[in-house]
């Protein structure tokens, strides 16, 4: 009886944690695409390119790619005040979207590996979760 | 290889018809007659802003704060209603009440959780202005259903000579469901009393299934919003998608065409629709080929600007200038840029003093003034 309660347990975690958990790389990107499209897609445009001098680009762009918590942290908290990208000066304002963990980690991979950008981590919602407003002063 | 002659030639046309400015063409004026002053500073995204007398205004920023300016100074107004921030939700427009002196009464819009299923809506809401405080807090309207996406919350309100009030819901990205069926909530512009009893000759009031305070519909995102100050008319301008912004005199129970007919296409590129005019629906007064992203509108009906006298006012978030337009006879003759590269501009407004205001990201509220 122990041991057909301790196999129900086990199975009950192992499937909650491919029901619950971990996407795979490849389904985050694919959520993320939604919540681009609904989110980002105004200003960074579907080509990710931007306006250059108002809205930073994504493609190809080094802020992005080299610093991905800070990435994280605008995305998350909103973003505010002068930034470089590609050499060129922003200082806009990119407002806090609303995102919940998840949804940044789904954004964030798909824009790291979108138009070109390749990138080898993987964004999770915990590794979201742990970044604070505090990196970006 | 015919085939292929004829999607070059298709190709090359549409790209040609995207690609031509809709006239009149913009114009940069040669002498600059006007300058400006900061007079609020501070407030990242001031969405909308209302003014009680000649030193006092009210001003919301986006991200959930109202605030009382008084002589240039801001305070926070406490009691708000708590504001559902997700995309281009949050706190929206401001109104006071036409007969605010008497009864302190203030109007507000924002982005709403209240509800049952998860994701927010807009909302209207009434609510008494004891100094710096709200009071008897009561919700107006509130659009349904919830939806976690982020666009097009609307929201403007202005107010007819007859005691209505009016504001507007845009289509909460659900397109293809919400613009044309007045069952439906999103995409409209909403009439009620100032109390918001609804109007009982509301053009759907006594049509089954129809939301009674629907007004018009077929909009888009409608986030500009003024009335003609010799027709008392409602005047809006609505963005688009990628082309096609439009300015709209709204009148009863008409529907303005979204998504059927659109001089926009998708932001991708793809086509939404190749109809542009349909016999059923209204054509735009005037529409922005590219799209400016405009956001605020008023007519400056003052004596303080030489020349732009019954002018329209527009705010361009895209292109951060604001766009005068002169009108005679029923057509926009002639559009010029004010304040080019000002910043994105959310808000124009018409003081009590006769001063054109507007609100500037990044900046707070500028007052334009003439040389």
């Amino acid at each position: 009886m122990k041991i057909t309660v301790f196999i129900y347990l086990i199975s009950l975690g192992i499937f909650s944690s491919i029901l619950f958990q971990n996407k795979t790389k490849k389904e985050s990107i694919k959520a993320g695409s939604e919540i681009y499209q609904d989110f980002c897609l105004q200003c960074h445009l579907s080509t990710g390119i931007g306006v250059s001098g108002v809205f930073p680009p994504l493609k190809a762009s080094d802020y992005l790619l080299k610093n991905t918590n800070l990435s994280i942290a605008g995305i998350k908290y909103g973003l505010k005040g002068k930034i470089i990208v590609n050499n060129e000066e922003y200082d806009g304002i990119m407002v806090r979207q609303g995102l919940d963990d998840e949804e940044v980690a789904d954004v964030m991979n798909y824009i790291l590996n979108e138009w070109g950008n390749k990138t080898a981590a993987f964004i999770t919602p915990d590794q979201v979760s742990k970044i604070s407003k505090s990196i970006l002063e | 290889m015919n085939y292929f002659l004829n999607f070059t030639c298709c190709v090359f046309f549409i790209t040609l018809g995207c690609a031509q400015e809709n006239s009149p063409a913009i114009e940069t004026p040669l002498a600059i007659k006007y300058s400006f002053e900061l007079v609020v500073d501070g407030i990242d995204i001031p969405w909308g802003m209302d003014f009680i007398n000649e030193s006092d205004l009210l001003v919301t920023e986006l991200s959930g704060t109202l605030y009382r300016v008084s002589n240039g100074i801001k305070k926070v107004v406490s009691g708000l209603p708590e504001v559902y921030l997700r995309g281009q939700g949050g706190l929206l427009d401001v109104a006071i009440h036409p007969e605010f002196k008497n009864n302190n009464l203030i109007y507000l819009t924002l982005a709403s959780s209240l509800g049952d299923n998860p994701g927010g809506n807009t909302a209207l809401y009434q609510a008494t202005l004891v100094g710096n405080n709200l009071e008897k807090i009561s919700l107006l309207y509130k659009a349904s259903p919830n939806t976690k996406k982020g666009q097009h919350f609307g929201s403007r309100i202005a107010f007819d000579e007859k005691g209505h009030i009016y504001f507007s819901v845009g289509d909460r990205g659900n397109r293809d469901q919400n613009p044309q069926d007045i069952s439906r909530d999103g995409g409209k512009v909403y009439r009620l009393n100032l109390d918001g009893s609804i109007p009982e000759d509301n053009p759907f009031f006594s049509s089954p299934k129809a939301k009674q305070a629907v007004f018009s519909y077929g909009h888009r995102n409608p986030q500009g919003m003024t009335v003609h100050p010799d027709t008392g008319a409602i005047w809006i301008n609505e963005h688009g998608p990628q082309g096609g912004d439009e300015i709209n005199k709204l009148e009863s129970g008409k529907n303005f065409g979204w998504p059927l007919i659109t001089y926009g296409i998708n932001y991708s590129g793809t086509p939404i629709t190749d109809k542009t005019s349909n016999p059923k629906m209204e054509q735009p007064f005037y529409y922005w080929v590219p799209s400016i992203a405009p956001s605020g509108m008023a007519f400056s009906t003052s004596d303080v600007y030489k020349d732009w006298k019954n002018n329209l006012f527009v705010g361009s978030l895209k292109f951060e200038y604001l766009e005068r337009l002169v009108i005679e006879g029923n057509k926009v003759v002639k559009r010029e840029k004010i304040l080019d590269k000002i910043g994105r501009i959310r808000n124009v407004k018409q003081g009590p003093d006769g001063y054109l205001y507007l609100g500037v990201e990044g900046k707070g509220i500028i007052k334009i003034l003439p040389l």
